[in-house]
């Protein structure tokens, strides 16, 4: 039989990194002495070797158009000898080796609506998944709600008057791919699955799904004469870990998916340990497009960490002083009996101690 | 031109405000792209529903098992054809970036103009586990899309039960904290697994990241099954004029309440310049004719707060390596887990430490594939065996560093006491 010509893969993984660098970071590579930031949004590094970089960050809506990526493109070969780099925040950057580049630079980005900052004391761009854009399991779309809040946020990108950075996240369901941040808005989800026995015995290999609950509450059953699951709904914790080995098992719902609040996520060591961040307020509904009663809360607790926090103290360092009464005091946050912990390890998060602040 | 654009009164609203609108740029691409008018009337259902309508599939590229994520529209109507039907299929290329995300124009035009021609034109950099998302295309163009950016020297990411994409810091390139060469270390790790990572054969994920120092820019201690994160074993580095210059700017006050009193461990202290200690352990710096910080660097945890804030004028020291934590991931299903440490201390400095990382990292994936059950991370399996099992398993010494504090329990059987305490007192004889 007449084929074409099978291309196998060239199995070459990750490419070298080293001729993508811009020229003076490759030649100062490993050998940086200390940076400072002149102005919100520009890095300032100085190399053992007396050579100098500037940094312009900008912030960008992650998933790009290429007449966005070109825009950025024509920008860096006029400015930064051609290179970028981005951040783990999709952030974009620039290195300048010249200083007299900055300010143009700068202005040429406003100019086309990139918004430079995303520094220091800043609050950085979201980290966020992919949404109703294409994920198979979203409960909501993480773009939106990521350009909704940055628009509200912006003042606080461009400028460095937090006390300490701000990283948030954004997930659109439980299994949280945005990760760990100083404010987390993740999906929760509120009414077991809707089951559409139907489809199950074609679709889902049911001991997978079985085991993949991690309370125990999925158990096979024949309903209408067809092999399906059933879901005992007292045990069920809504978590929506059956829904992506099993999609007859929907759990996403348009009213009863709900929008949890998470903060003092902290990956650095910087001071204490890293940090698992904590969930502080739900309920709040899916409303798109652009989701004002997250953002309202967001604000709030940005607000009062702002204005609360002493310099340096990241949101999870402001709450270890100030502790979780006055947190959710000064947020006029409710705190409920579904925040107390009841999962495997929660003993480690009940206060085991008089020590309690009046 | 395209076809004309379905109405999309919610995703418009997402068109205003200050912040770069990924609706104004698909929009753009819709303009001379029917794919992208049927994409834009696809997401405006979901927001008008407020339900997501992609389901996976299989699609892939010849000879290897991962890397694409394929999604296939489920809007369909009355006689089961898709109602966008120009984006029925909107499948995501994973491509692998260097380590640091560095790129010049060149490649990125590159990227450009091949997925325009072959996919929506939508990339995103980056997915959150480090990959260039070339975001939607059809079945049929998978194949094309990937030969073409393949020949660019960029390859497949990884997706499944398989080892996935990697991510390191700007590290040695741009950041005076870099205590190892990241992205070498990256690349070394991952590009000696790629069989684990074209081909899903394992339990399940494993990941793998690289920051330069314990800031941890890469969040690697909470969602990396392994994670190499930069640390030094020497002292505190200090330079005077930067240090003088520091004070100057921000007075006693901010250097008490901001450095000192930050100190986890109390490490550090403000003394009268005359009156430094000098031992081998401590670190001092004059910050004026009259004071000067004093460093014990036995008692620093190096958590870089300090280094943080007096940039240059304190700095990581010159004995540098990483310190090898495993098992972070996120709540599924037995709860969170950060990684936790199993090597105090890896030197990378030589040839010979990457080799030896690279050979660690090996281990580690072949003990997970071996031992961790279906759908279990790193983390659930050492919970499950305990630390000892894999520490041994792995050929590990034990160490106290790896642990908040001993036992607080009884429950465990110690004939095996005065074995232990033997070898470890015939090692210290040894070394």
């Amino acid at each position: 039989m007449a084929q074409a010509q099978i291309r196998r893969a060239i199995e070459s993984g990750v490419p070298d990194h080293i001729p993508y660098l811009h020229p003076k970071l490759a030649k100062n590579y490993g050998n940086w002495k200390y940076h400072d930031r002149p102005r919100p949004g520009v890095l300032h590094h100085v190399s053992h070797s007396g050579d100098e970089v500037w940094t312009v960050r900008a912030g960008t809506q992650r998933q790009m158009d290429v007449f966005t990526i070109r825009k950025l493109c024509d920008i860096a070969d006029q400015f930064a000898e051609g290179r970028v780099r981005f951040t783990i925040r999709s952030n974009i950057e620039f290195m300048v080796s010249n200083e007299a580049k900055v300010v143009p630079l700068i202005a040429e980005l406003g100019r086309h609506g990139f918004p430079v900052g995303g520094t220091g004391n800043s609050i950085s761009m979201i980290a966020h998944t992919q949404g109703w854009l294409h994920c198979d399991i979203p409960g909501t779309d993480a773009s939106g709600v990521v350009k909704a809040l940055m628009d509200e946020l912006h003042e606080e990108f461009i400028r460095e008057e937090m006390p300490n950075r701000v990283h948030l996240s954004t997930s659109c369901c439980e299994i949280n791919c945005g990760g760990q941040a100083d404010i987390a808005i993740i999906v929760q989800h509120t009414k077991p699955p809707v089951i559409n026995h139907e489809l199950v015995a074609n679709v889902c290999e049911r001991p997978t799904v079985v085991a993949r609950c991690p309370v125990a509450a999925i158990r096979p059953a024949m309903v209408n004469g067809k092999p399906s699951l059933e879901v005992d709904e007292i045990k069920c914790v809504c978590c929506g870990a059956c829904y992506p080995p099993c999609p007859p098992m929907q759990i996403n719902d348009p009213e009863h998916s709900k929008i949890a609040i998470w903060v003092g996520g902290k990956n650095a060591n910087a001071r204490s340990k890293p940090q698992f961040m904590k969930m502080v307020a739900a309920g709040l509904p899916n409303n798109a497009p652009r989701w004002p009663e997250v953002a309202e809360v967001v604000k709030r607790i940005l607000r009062v960490y702002k204005n609360d926090a002493r310099p340096w103290e990241r949101i999870a360092d402001w709450i270890d002083r100030i502790g979780w009464p006055r947190f959710f005091e000064k947020t006029e946050l409710p705190f409920t009996k579904y925040l107390i912990d009841d999962w495997k390890g929660a003993r480690a998060n009940l206060n085991a101690s008089t020590h309690i602040r009046f | 031109m395209a076809k004309k654009f379905h109405p999309t009164p919610n995703l418009d609203q997402l068109e205003s405000g200050p912040w770069p609108s990924f609706v104004t740029g698909l929009k753009r691409l819709a303009k001379d792209k029917d794919y992208v008018v049927d994409l834009l009337g696809h997401l405006e259902h979901s927001y008008k529903t407020r339900k997501g309508y992609w389901k996976g599939g299989t699609v892939g590229v010849i000879g290897y098992g991962g890397g694409v994520i394929p999604r296939f529209s489920e809007i369909k109507n009355e006689k089961n054809e898709p109602v966008f039907p120009d984006a029925a299929e909107l499948h995501t290329l994973r491509i692998m970036p260097p380590g640091g995300m560095h790129y010049d124009t060149k490649t990125l035009r590159q990227f450009c103009d091949i997925w325009e021609k072959h996919g929506t034109g939508l990339i995103a950099f980056h997915g959150q586990s480090g990959d260039i998302m070339f975001q939607g295309c059809t079945s049929e163009n998978v194949q094309k899309a990937f030969d073409e950016i393949n020949e660019m020297g960029f390859d497949m990411g990884g997706a499944g039960p398989s080892v996935r994409t990697s991510m390191s810091c700007v590290g040695a390139a741009r950041c005076e904290q870099s205590c190892y060469d990241e992205a070498r270390a990256l690349r070394s790790v991952v590009n000696s697994t790629l069989d684990d990572l074209h081909r899903p054969a394992l339990p399940y994920k494993f990941k793998f990241k690289f920051s330069g120092c314990p800031n941890d820019c890469m969040n690697s201690i909470q969602r990396s099954d392994m994670a190499i994160i930069g640390t030094w074993r020497d002292n505190i580095r200090t330079d005077e004029a930067l240090a003088r210059k520091w004070f100057a700017k921000h007075g006693v006050t901010e250097l008490v309440n901001d450095v000192i009193a930050r100190c986890p461990t109390k490490a550090i202290q403000l003394k009268d310049k005359a009156k430094v200690g000098k031992g081998a352990s401590i670190s001092s710096v004059a910050v004026s004719d009259s004071q000067a910080l004093e460093i014990e660097n036995k008692d620093c945890v190096r958590c870089m707060h300090c280094i943080n804030v007096m940039t240059g004028a304190l700095a990581t020291g010159t004995d540098k390596g990483a310190t090898i934590l495993v098992g972070g991931k996120r709540t599924l299903k037995i709860g969170d887990l950060m990684g936790t440490v199993v090597v105090p201390f890896f030197r990378l400095k030589t040839d010979e430490d990457y080799d030896k990382l690279v050979e660690l990292g090996k281990s580690i994936i072949d003990f997970f594939a071996e031992n961790a059950l279906e759908h279990e991370r790193t983390g659930e399996m050492i919970e499950r065996i305990g630390l000892v099992n894999f520490l041994e398993g792995l050929d590990l010494d034990v160490d106290p560093a790896m642990v908040s504090a001993p036992r607080t329990n009884p429950y465990v059987r110690m004939d095996g006491w005065d074995e232990e305490v033997a070898k470890i007192n015939a090692k210290k004889a040894a070394a």
